[in-house]
């Protein structure tokens, strides 16, 4: 049977558009308004969004990227509840909370205390919470010498600490960030990304608008790519952050978009989907030991990769693989239904079935990448190859540094000074 | 999958921001906190912040009282008279302070770009934090009132019904100027001209009754919903003696008008604001 989806998404955007109207001579005055009432001056329409539909699920990790006034920043604004929409329709389960800017109500001539407060309140918290959390807000910040200051005189990476630690602390299922990521030194960037690391395994919902692909790749499950108010792409983080590089080193920002259509449908031997159909691989995804859909996975935890296929022609003898990769494309781990003795039975159009793979997580933290295919035994024909389909996110306490962590023991045996011949001249 | 049986299908739709709309503790908490913190900086901004903050109404009373009683006999007239200047002067300035609400929502228009929250919190904190002042500042009334003789009576049942009213009116001008201002950036020094002419148009520094004028229009500016409650305030809390509202305004019935400029005030600014709410991030 085929487990059902891990949970109701949890962000769900449909047909969104936005359209700005910018007079043409901005009228700022009641004066100019009494003196020339039945004077129009024209607009200039704006699309900043046109028909965005996605959804995300509850756990996902979701990036939007896109140039300057691609129309990333008013969707998320527009998420946010900050605009609103002209069309289209939006709808979120769980608590909401923005991070548009770090520090949103910080005044300089306040102290942390006050400022905390407040920025807590703006970001939802009530005031009660807002002050129990305090001392572990300042401690996460690492300002506790510095609580009695006004905020004016911080330096700025200290005000960008607290600012974040606040945002933190806010209980929300859903956050929608806005390029907060770059700041603060390397020290303190670790301790974002472990926080960003804990929110997953929490389960929380996160959409983030970024320049930086770098970190859409290292955190996000999917990524959507605008471009002009458009939605061009969502997919594998990887694919987004190519195409995005694309547009941005100046190729035709439109041939780009078709290519990336025609990658989809028709596929691309290598990199893209490949095989005759004559089966289908529906889905893919990892599952944890509790047989959850999640993309996360503990370093050491039990895991499950399974794939849904469906049959369009008879196969007399399906070979079901699958390649698990890392992110430098080095494959780290490969089987197959022949390969695990499994009995594949003869399939007619229509069938469906899921082949299932379980092993123990063994892989550094990162992303792993699997890659499904479906072969006709006998002729060796690809039916279905889908590369990369689907992905995982490892995490562990500490990475060792080598591409497997195998299960090992250790030992230190101190041997005692007689024992050691010490050559003496 | 029972791990995730509990998850609802999301069902809270985003319609973007407005007036009051959402979780209302939240709209309470944000106007509180944005007042306090107001409040907070402008009294412990410098040493002497609350003293500075008190002194404001208390000079422009100790000239008011010199010219009006030395040079103008204004006030020789009036039983109580520097009670009831200072009274008016400090309900006049929380009108004066709530409504210079006008230029609150461009002023913080770092959050209202920037987060989704009740938009009619920026300007109710403003004269939440005149309200603030007033209360401050009544401790002093009250002590200069005893001072100089009056005497605690049933007329001050009537405190919070007169400083109600004059709340109302004030919210619903902040409402109705401060998103105004939004769009129109000479409704500040228009409404400065109009603050100085309804000083002078309010029975403040004289008194309704003493006034050389005829009849007509001493009962037209006894219409003026500021008149009606300073002068009902003077009458209930200070001085029996003087002429109650109804009686400078020819009648009870008369008062449905000043009553119903403050519920037109109320009801117009909440509407203007409201519809002006969902677009103010955009129009800034």
């Amino acid at each position: 049977m085929r487990p059902s989806r891990s949970a109701a998404p949890a962000v769900v955007c449909e047909g969104v558009s936005k359209t700005f109207r910018t007079p043409h001579e901005r009228r700022h005055t009641l004066k100019e308004r009494v003196l020339h009432p039945w004077h129009r001056s024209g607009y200039t329409r704006f699309e900043a969004l046109k028909d965005v539909s996605f959804r995300i699920d509850r756990g996902e990790f979701f990036g939007i990227v896109g140039r300057n006034g691609s129309g990333k920043s008013t969707l998320l604004k527009i998420l946010a509840g900050i605009y609103r929409a002209d069309s289209g329709e939006i709808r979120m389960s769980g608590r909401l909370s923005t991070f548009i800017e770090l520090g949103v109500g910080f005044n300089g001539e306040l102290a942390a205390r006050d400022n905390v407060l407040i920025n807590g309140i703006m970001l939802g918290l009530p005031p009660r919470e807002a002050l129990q959390r305090f001392d572990q807000i300042i401690e996460f910040a690492e300002l506790e010498d510095f609580v009695d200051l006004k905020l004016k005189n911080y330096s700025t990476g200290m005000q960008v600490r607290l600012a974040f630690s606040v945002m933190v602390h806010v209980d929300a299922d859903i956050l929608l960030i806005d390029e907060v990521l770059a700041v603060g030194d390397a020290a303190f960037q670790q301790k974002c990304f472990d926080v960003f690391h804990r929110l997953r395994d929490e389960g929380k919902t996160m959409l983030f608008v970024t320049h930086d692909m770098g970190a859409v790749a290292r955190f996000c499950d999917r990524a959507m790519l605008l471009e002009n108010g458009e939605q061009r792409l969502i997919g594998e983080p990887e694919r987004v952050g190519q195409h995005y590089l694309e547009l941005n080193f100046g190729r035709d920002s439109t041939a780009v978009g078709q290519a990336a259509e025609t990658a989809e449908s028709q596929g691309d031997a290598i990199v893209e989907r490949f095989g005759s159909r004559g089966a289908e691989i529906l889905d893919a995804w990892f599952e944890d030991e509790d047989g959850r859909r999640t993309p996360h996975i503990s370093q050491g935890a039990g895991c499950t990769f399974r794939m849904h296929v469906r049959f369009k022609t008879s196969v007399a003898r399906p070979n079901f693989s699958v390649v698990v990769e890392n992110e430098e494309h080095t494959p780290l781990f490969a089987t197959s239904s022949w390969d695990c003795g499994v009995e594949t039975r003869a399939q007619e159009p229509g069938d469906e079935c899921v082949f299932s793979v379980s092993f123990t997580m063994l892989f550094r933290p990162g992303r792993i990448w699997a890659t499904p295919w479906l072969v006709e035994g006998e002729s060796n024909d690809v039916l279905d190859r889908r590369p990369r389909m689907c992905s995982a996110i490892v995490s562990a306490v500490h990475d060792s540094g080598g591409v497997v962590n195998i299960p090992h023991t250790a030992e230190y045996t101190r041997l005692t000074a007689s024992a050691v011949p010490i050559a003496k001249s | 999958m029972s791990a995730t049986a509990d998850v609802q299908s999301p069902s809270v739709q985003v319609t973007g921001p407005s007036a009051l709309g959402g979780d209302f503790k939240r709209f309470v908490y944000l106007s509180v906190t944005l007042a306090a913190t107001d409040f907070k900086l402008r009294f412990f901004g410098s040493a002497l912040g609350y003293f500075w903050q008190l002194m404001r109404p208390l000079l422009l009373f100790g000239v008011l009282y010199f010219v009006f009683t030395e040079f103008v006999k204004v006030g020789s007239a009036v039983t109580f008279y520097p009670v009831v200047l200072l009274s008016n002067i400090l309900l006049f300035t929380f009108f004066m302070d709530g409504t210079g609400a006008v230029s609150s929502v461009v002023d913080r228009e770092g959050l209202v770009r920037k987060i989704q929250f009740p938009r009619m919190a920026i300007p109710v904190s403003t004269v939440l934090m005149a309200a603030m002042n007033l209360t401050l500042n009544s401790a002093v009334i009250l002590v200069f009132a005893l001072a100089s003789g009056v005497r605690p009576q049933v007329g001050w049942l009537e405190i919070p019904v007169l400083l109600g009213l004059l709340t109302l009116l004030t919210l619903g001008l902040a409402m109705l100027l401060s998103a105004a201002y939004v769009r129109y950036r000479d409704v500040r020094p228009i409404w400065e001209v109009a603050l100085q002419l309804l000083f002078y148009a309010t029975p403040v520094i004289y008194a309704l009754e003493t006034i050389d004028v005829s009849g007509t229009i001493r009962q037209l500016l006894a219409l003026n919903p500021l008149a009606m409650i300073l002068q009902q305030f003077r009458h209930a809390v200070i001085d029996p003696s003087a002429p109650s509202a109804a009686e400078m305004a020819g009648g009870a019935a008369y008062l449905a008008v000043p009553l119903g400029i403050i519920a037109a005030a109320i009801a117009v600014g909440y509407w203007y604001f409201n519809r002006a709410a969902p677009r103010i991030a955009e129009e800034l």
